[in-house]
């Protein structure tokens, strides 16, 4: 799962009737400082995402399982989006003792 | 499985229902000696994990949905141990 911005929309009529009614958005990976990471990439929204929405998505045969019909050909839905993110960047408590 | 930080949490209302009740965390993956490799990413806690914590995160959809107990849901990577010691011996 990563977190994601909306960046627009994609159309398509003719498609595999599994994925028939559901919205298609851009999304660009963002990392925890909201700095692109990675390729812009589409994916099945579940959550009526809008342009510029902070979302998160996940991939792979778990992002069938966010849609009806778990055996569609999708590997990318938006399962979520983001309200808020608390960075509570402390490093890493007792490295000493973790990583002697 | 991988080690990562923990780095914060991630809020989120409007969401897939499966996901209700369990906490998002945002993970930095870090090496054997503690130092950040790769980048950031969402993981669902199954062990009550904070920031700063070392924790293990498991990357695999099946081993997810076992951890959390429910074979349908689309959940990808979740914590699954807090990290106390590495001793390499290599």
């Amino acid at each position: 799962m990563k977190i994601a911005k909306v960046i627009g929309t994609v159309v398509a009529t003719v498609k595999d009737p599994s994925i028939k009614n559901l919205k298609i958005l851009m999304i660009q990976p963002l990392d925890e400082q909201f700095k692109s990471d990675g390729d812009p990439l589409a994916a099945i929204d579940t959550v009526q995402a809008g342009p510029e929405d902070i979302v998160y998505y996940t991939m792979a045969r778990e992002s069938t399982l966010a849609l009806p019909d778990p055996m569609s050909p999708v590997d990318a839905a938006i399962t979520g989006i983001v309200d808020e993110v608390y960075l509570e960047d402390k490093g890493i408590v007792d490295r000493e003792k973790i990583f002697a | 499985m991988i080690l990562a930080r923990v780095l914060g949490n991630v809020v989120a209302t409007k969401k897939h229902p499966s996901y209700t009740g369990h906490k998002t965390l945002i993970v930095q993956p870090v090496d054997e000696y503690g130092n950040d490799t790769g980048t950031s990413f969402v993981a669902c806690d199954s062990v009550q994990a904070g920031p700063g914590d070392v924790v293990l995160v498991e990357q695999e959809g099946n081993c997810a949905r076992q951890i959390l107990g429910t074979l349908k849901d689309p959940f990808h990577s979740v914590i699954c141990g807090i990290v106390d010691r590495v001793k390499l011996e290599g």
